[in-house]
This record gives C-alpha cells, sequence and structure tokens, in this order.
C-alpha cells in the first residue's frame, strides 16, 4: 500500500503551467484512510496536483485501509508520525487533540481565504476554542427513496410526522417494509436516533445529550423512543435487521420489499449500480416532528490534521490550504471523484440530482445547525453502548427502561 | 623470548578450556535462548504489564492514573462482563463435543476400501480453510432470508429462524459452526491414534469375546489416551480463544449477547469505540487466570504421567 509519487508529480508537472511557488521543500509523508478505489484515485490525483505545484517537494503516500487506520492513528501518531493524516471531526479528535498529539491549527482559519468560505464547519473543527483540522468533504443524510414505488402507491414527498406515518401505513398495507436498515454493525441504529432526537428536541438538546450533560432517563429522551416505536409497531423497519451490515440492506430496497433508507449520501453509488436510476430513487429531507423546531441534520465531516509531532508543517499547512482551496474543492467532491458536497463556500457544486438536493437542504433548510453523527459527536465509549442499546430497542421494544438505565449508568462512569 | 610469545595463547587458555569443560551443560541452554528470549519479551513479559495496566485509567493516549483495583471492581457489577463470562462457559463446555465427534468419524473412517484417503481428506477438509471462511459460510448458511437452513427447516413447517440475530440462539450457533473444523482436528489426532493401536491386543480382546462398546472402552480407548489428551487441550485452548468467528459472524450482537472474554477485551481497549486500556487489560487478567486453570492442570498431569512411565 505505499508508493511514491515523484512519477505522477513530474508528469503532472510537465502539463500544469502553475508556477512553483514559495519553494516549498524536503519531503512531505501524507497518510490517508481513503482505501476504497474511487476516493482513493480521487487522493492520488489531488497529490499529484498539489506535486506539481512544488515540484522541490519530495511527497511520500501512505493509503491504510479505512478499518485498520482507526486502530493505527493511535501508534503512528505517538510514534513515527507523518506530516498529514486524515481523520473525521467533532469528538472523534478529541482523543488526539487532548492528547497534544494534533497541532492546533487556528492560525490557518484567521487567514480570509479559510475563515470566509469555511465558516459552515469552523464548529465542527474546534475544541476548546481553536481549531484542528480543516475538512476535505462533507456529505448529507436523509430518507432516500422509491419514487416509483411512491407513485404507484399515490403517495407523496412527506413533510409532517402525521403524513410520514401515513404513508408508512399504506406502505406496510402493500405488503412491504417502509425502511430498510441494516445494524449488525450499529451504527445505522444511531443515524436513526439523531434525527428522531434532532427534530423531537432539536440541536441544542442533541448535543447537551452526547456531550453527557442530559440523563438518559429523562423525559425527553423517553420522547423520542416513543417516536421510534411508533414505527417500529408498524413494522415499519424490515425483520432480522440485527444480522444485516447497511450494505446487506441495500438488496431490500433495490428489490423493492422496502421503500426508503435512511442513510448518508455514499449510499447512492451503490443503488445506483445495483440498478436504481434517478426515477426510481429519489430523496427527502427527514419530516418535522415538533412543530416549530429548527430543523438540524447530520452531515458528517472528513478531514486532514497536521500531527504535533510533525518534521515540515510548512509543507503540511500549505497542502492543507490547496485542499481547501475552491478549486480543489470542485474537483475533488464532483461525480466523478467522491460525490459528495465541497467544504469551500467558493466551489461548485457538481450537477447531480442528489448533490443539488443535499446542498440546498444543508445550505437553506438547516438553520438548527449540523450534527457530525451520533458515533462522532458523542464520545467513542458512550457511542458503543448506546448504539447497543438503539439496536436492542429496535428488536425488543420493551427492554427500554432497562436500555435507559443502563446508558445512565454509562453516561456516569464516562464523563 | 620463547615464554613471551607462548603467552598470549596461555591467557585464553582457561577460559577455553571452562567452555570446553561445561560445553555439554552449556549447549542446551545456548540451543534454548532464543527461544526463551522471545517467550520472555512477548509472553512473560507482557503478562506482568496487563496486571500492571489493569491497575490504572489509561486511554492508551495519555496520562495513566492510578485507581488500585477499581477495574476489578467494575467488572463485577458490568452486566456485559457476566454475559461473556457466561458465553466462554458455554464455549468450554459444548466445544468439547468435538472429541467424542472427532472419534466417532475417526473410526468410522479407520477402513480400508477403496478411496478412503479421499473421504479422509474431504472429512479433514474444514480445518483447512480459514474460521473467516468458515465463519462466512456458516453465515449465510444461517441468513434469515435467504440461508439454507431456513429453507431447511421450512420443509418441515418450522421457522422462520434468525439463528445470528436472537439472543437466546446466538452463541450456540457461532459454536455449532466452530465445531464443524474442530471435529476434523480430533478427528485426525485420532486418525493417528488408531494407526498405532496394537493389533495383537485387539485379537486378544475379540478372543476374550469382547466387541461392540466393550471393545472400545476397555481395549481401544486405553491405548487412545495420548490422542484423547492432546485433543481435550487443543480444544479447551481453542474454545478459550475463539474470537474471529464472533468478529466474522456477528461482531458480538446482537447487542453484545454472543461477546466472550477475548472479545470483550478486544472492544473495550483495542477496538474503534475502546479507549480503555486498563479495563481490556483486567478483563484480560481474568482471561488469564482461567487459563491458567487449565495449563496448570495439563502440565500437572502430563509431568505426572512422564513420571509414572
Amino acid at each position: 500500500m505505499r508508493f511514491m509519487l515523484p512519477a505522477a508529480a513530474l508528469a503532472a508537472a510537465a502539463i500544469a503551467s502553475v508556477p512553483a511557488s514559495a519553494g516549498l521543500s524536503g519531503n512531505l509523508k501524507i497518510f490517508l484512510d481513503t482505501s476504497n478505489p474511487a476516493p482513493r484515485a480521487t487522493m492520488e490525483a489531488m497529490i499529484a496536483r498539489f506535486g506539481a505545484q512544488h515540484p522541490d517537494l519530495d511527497i511520500e503516500t501512505t493509503i491504510i485501509d479505512r478499518e485498520a487506520y482507526k486502530t493505527q492513528i493511535r501508534n503512528f501518531l505517538t510514534a513515527d508520525p507523518p506530516d498529514v493524516a486524515t481523520w473525521y471531526a467533532a469528538n472523534r479528535m478529541r482523543p488526539y487533540v487532548s492528547a497534544g498529539l494534533f497541532e492546533d491549527l487556528s492560525d490557518l482559519w484567521e487567514e480570509p481565504e479559510i475563515a470566509e468560505n469555511l465558516a459552515s464547519t469552523k464548529g465542527a473543527m474546534t475544541i476548546d476554542g481553536k481549531q484542528w483540522g480543516v475538512p476535505y468533504t462533507y456529505y448529507q443524510w436523509g430518507v432516500y427513496y422509491r419514487e416509483d414505488i411512491f407513485n404507484e402507491l399515490g403517495l407523496e414527498e412527506p413533510a409532517t410526522w402525521e403524513e410520514e406515518k401515513a404513508n408508512c401505513a399504506k406502505i406496510v398495507a402493500s405488503g412491504r417494509a417502509c425502511y430498510t436498515i441494516g445494524t449488525k454493525y450499529l451504527w445505522t441504529a444511531g443515524g436513526w436516533f439523531d434525527y428522531l432526537n434532532l427534530r423531537t428536541n432539536g440541536y441544542d438538546f442533541h448535543m447537551a445529550l452526547t456531550q453527557g450533560e442530559v440523563e438518559w432517563t429523562d423525559d425527553r429522551v423517553r420522547a423520542v423512543f416513543a417516536k421510534w416505536r411508533e414505527l417500529i409497531d408498524m413494522g415499519a423497519f424490515i425483520a432480522n435487521h440485527q444480522t444485516y451490515s447497511w450494505q446487506e440492506a441495500l438488496p431490500f430496497i433495490v428489490n423493492g420489499e422496502a421503500t426508503a433508507y435512511l442513510m448518508g449520501n455514499f449510499s447512492v453509488a451503490p443503488m445506483r449500480e445495483a440498478g436504481l436510476t434517478d426515477d426510481k430513487l429519489d430523496f427527502y429531507q427527514f419530516v418535522e416532528i415538533t412543530p416549530g423546531i429548527a430543523k438540524a441534520e447530520d452531515a458528517p465531516t472528513d478531514t486532514f490534521h497536521i500531527p504535533a509531532n510533525a518534521r515540515n508543517k510548512d509543507a503540511a499547512r500549505a497542502f492543507l490550504r490547496y485542499v481547501v482551496s475552491a478549486e480543489n474543492q470542485t474537483i475533488i467532491n464532483n461525480g466523478e471523484n467522491l460525490g459528495q458536497l465541497p467544504v469551500n463556500a467558493q466551489a461548485a457544486i457538481d450537477d447531480d440530482e442528489f448533490l443539488r438536493q443535499g446542498f440546498e437542504m444543508l445550505s437553506r433548510n438547516s438553520p438548527g445547525g449540523v450534527a457530525q453523527f451520533f458515533d462522532r459527536d458523542a464520545p467513542a465509549e458512550l457511542a458503543k453502548v448506546a448504539m447497543e442499546g438503539f439496536q436492542e430497542f429496535m428488536v425488543f421494544p420493551d427492554h427500554l427502561d432497562d436500555i435507559l438505565e443502563r446508558l445512565e449508568s454509562a453516561r456516569q462512569d464516562i464523563y | 623470548m620463547a615464554d613471551a610469545v607462548s603467552f598470549p595463547p596461555r591467557a585464553g587458555a582457561p577460559k577455553e578450556r571452562w567452555l570446553h569443560r561445561n560445553r555439554r551443560a552449556i549447549a542446551p541452554w545456548m540451543f534454548l535462548a532464543p527461544g526463551v528470549l522471545f517467550f520472555l519479551v512477548y509472553v512473560i513479559f507482557p503478562i506482568f504489564q496487563s496486571f500492571e495496566i489493569s491497575l490504572y485509567k489509561w486511554d492508551g493516549l495519555g496520562e495513566a492514573r492510578y485507581i488500585g483495583l477499581r477495574n476489578y471492581e467494575k467488572l463485577f457489577s458490568d452486566r456485559a462482563f457476566e454475559t461473556s463470562l457466561w458465553n466462554n462457559l458455554k464455549w468450554l463446555v459444548l466445544y468439547l463435543l468435538a472429541v467424542p465427534a472427532g472419534l466417532f468419524i475417526a473410526i468410522f473412517l479407520n477402513q480400508t476400501v477403496t478411496g478412503i484417503r479421499l473421504y479422509k481428506s474431504l472429512f479433514f477438509f474444514p480445518f483447512v480453510i480459514s474460521q473467516v471462511v468458515v465463519g462466512l459460510v456458516f453465515t449465510w448458511f444461517y441468513d434469515p432470508t435467504f440461508g439454507l437452513l431456513n429453507t431447511i427447516i421450512g420443509w418441515f413447517g418450522a421457522g422462520p429462524l434468525n439463528v445470528l440475530g436472537d439472543p437466546a440462539f446466538v452463541t450456540y450457533g457461532i459454536i455449532a459452526a466452530g465445531l464443524w473444523p474442530q471435529t476434523a482436528y480430533c478427528m485426525i489426532l485420532y486418525l493417528t491414534g488408531l494407526n498405532a493401536v496394537d493389533p495383537e491386543q485387539v485379537e486378544a480382546g475379540r478372543l476374550d469375546g469382547a466387541r461392540g462398546w466393550r471393545m472400545l472402552w476397555h481395549v481401544i480407548l486405553p491405548q487412545l489416551r495420548p490422542a484423547t489428551f492432546i485433543a481435550f487441550v487443543v480444544t479447551i485452548i481453542g474454545a478459550l480463544r475463539s474470537f474471529d468467528l464472533i468478529s466474522i459472524m456477528t461482531d458480538g450482537g446482537p447487542f453484545g449477547s454472543s461477546r466472550v472474554l477475548s472479545f470483550y477485551m478486544f472492544e473495550k481497549a483495542l477496538s474503534e469505540y475502546g479507549f480503555r486500556m486498563g479495563y481490556g487489560a483486567a478483563i484480560a487478567v481474568v482471561l488469564f487466570l482461567i487459563m491458567l486453570g487449565f495449563i496448570a492442570y495439563f502440565l500437572w498431569s502430563m509431568y505426572r504421567d512422564e513420571r509414572g512411565a
């Protein structure tokens, strides 16, 4: 998985007429977790373009399997850190920030280029009033549904909880499940909890809960589970979801046994590959539950950081500036590359049905705020216990009291 | 002058002679040294290190805080730990079924018909393939929607059964998957053992009118004692080490009901959501103590047999 890029960099340099700026030199070691084929190619091309601008810089890129990266990062940050490393925003970076392993990048965020154009993600990169990295992409969550089945049953995109349930009742009556989901690896259930809580109690409450400031046995938390239970009791979710991963849950929506999927935008690519064309698949924002509460969305952000012990911090900062630049953001997030949303407000959004809707939703229709995701907002340990509880609740809704008490005692232990 | 010339070799002589004199005593230690060194560094030292870490609260990165036996106290009120302990017990007891099952197949295959080597290899096959593959195959077999198991029990009007999604069945489902390769392993141990069975004793037994179960129990099995011993050892250790199948088939789920101690330790200390090195080390220590009980018993009985022999 290890390779050097000078050849690619030279080739790109021959084509590009960009003058070498600032005279960066030395080595730049970059660790990436973008191991899936498309993101990997995107990143390699991006680094080649950056290398072309700085011909004296010797860039060494290491791509590590995405799952393995999550455990390896602890070792390489302490032992032999690279100059740039990928990671995730919000609480997910807290262990490394509090251990002093990430460089404080507040200075980058004061530069007008970044301060003005990246404002929307600043909150997610901030811990203790300082910024610890830069985002390079993010994506919306929402309900992806089978437009053709909706048409067949005469259903409209719902906007309120009552409409959502009315739709679902008709779908169940037609012999289908409303939602597919695979909770084997737990986090998918976290998505449902996020949305139900954000819509029932709002963004501020959700953040207070994931930060451990509210008791899990609180009545407002119970209200969330009560809403969830309404769906479970209707038979809205596919059976046996606890045995499937999110990918294994895809055939249910592709075959029309379920009509919708609450998921991140990354699920569009496999659904398209499976044959769901744009006239069969559509997207709507998760419905309103408590009227009057400002809608907030989940939009997980993937990030770049500079380890505190990096050797070539100047080059690393230059690289991060390049990553978030409008030009680069437009390229790496287009449909042929990551197929996600650019973090720079000046960048252009690719002309894709789902990206356009997602961008629209996040920029105009998410006044409440943008959450990262349950397992990135809450500390890892609590996230694990809680998501396990969500899964159990979806299978045995009657265990709720027990689950909430367990979560509450975990909260008292962890925070 | 002559003295001065012959002096240097003499200076080395006593040392050389000491080595030479003791070479019989030293040679085995020299050969053992690399093994002993690695065993100390990678096995013995980490055991003590685990004990030490289990007394701290440590996230693996920052400052470790000494908290005495608090991690162990927490273990006792941790229901996930209790579940894991019970599951370990289920594994220990049920995994041992591989021993009689292996014996049965070995006796069945211990005959001379055309192509018996092929049949033997086919029975041995599950032990050759990776645990990960075994896990995947059984996951598909158990799949509640598309799996073969539900098709089969459907013929008898039963089901559908979601083995891996039901906390009541999940551990048994995984153990069944584990028994498949483990039975093959025990079978091969017994097949080798059966080769060494003395035909004269069997003949003598037959003359005395022993047949069937009596023959097996009184004549064959005593001669298979070494094979039985090894089969027990590898099966018990295998049961305590069970990890790959759980990780592949359920990832410890649903809601943690198929975890065993080794998996729970991994989750707490090393997995994506784990940052509790001290707590994980405490679980490791408990697992070590359980294993130590068995290992001590095995060593003791081996020692006893060797003295008896």
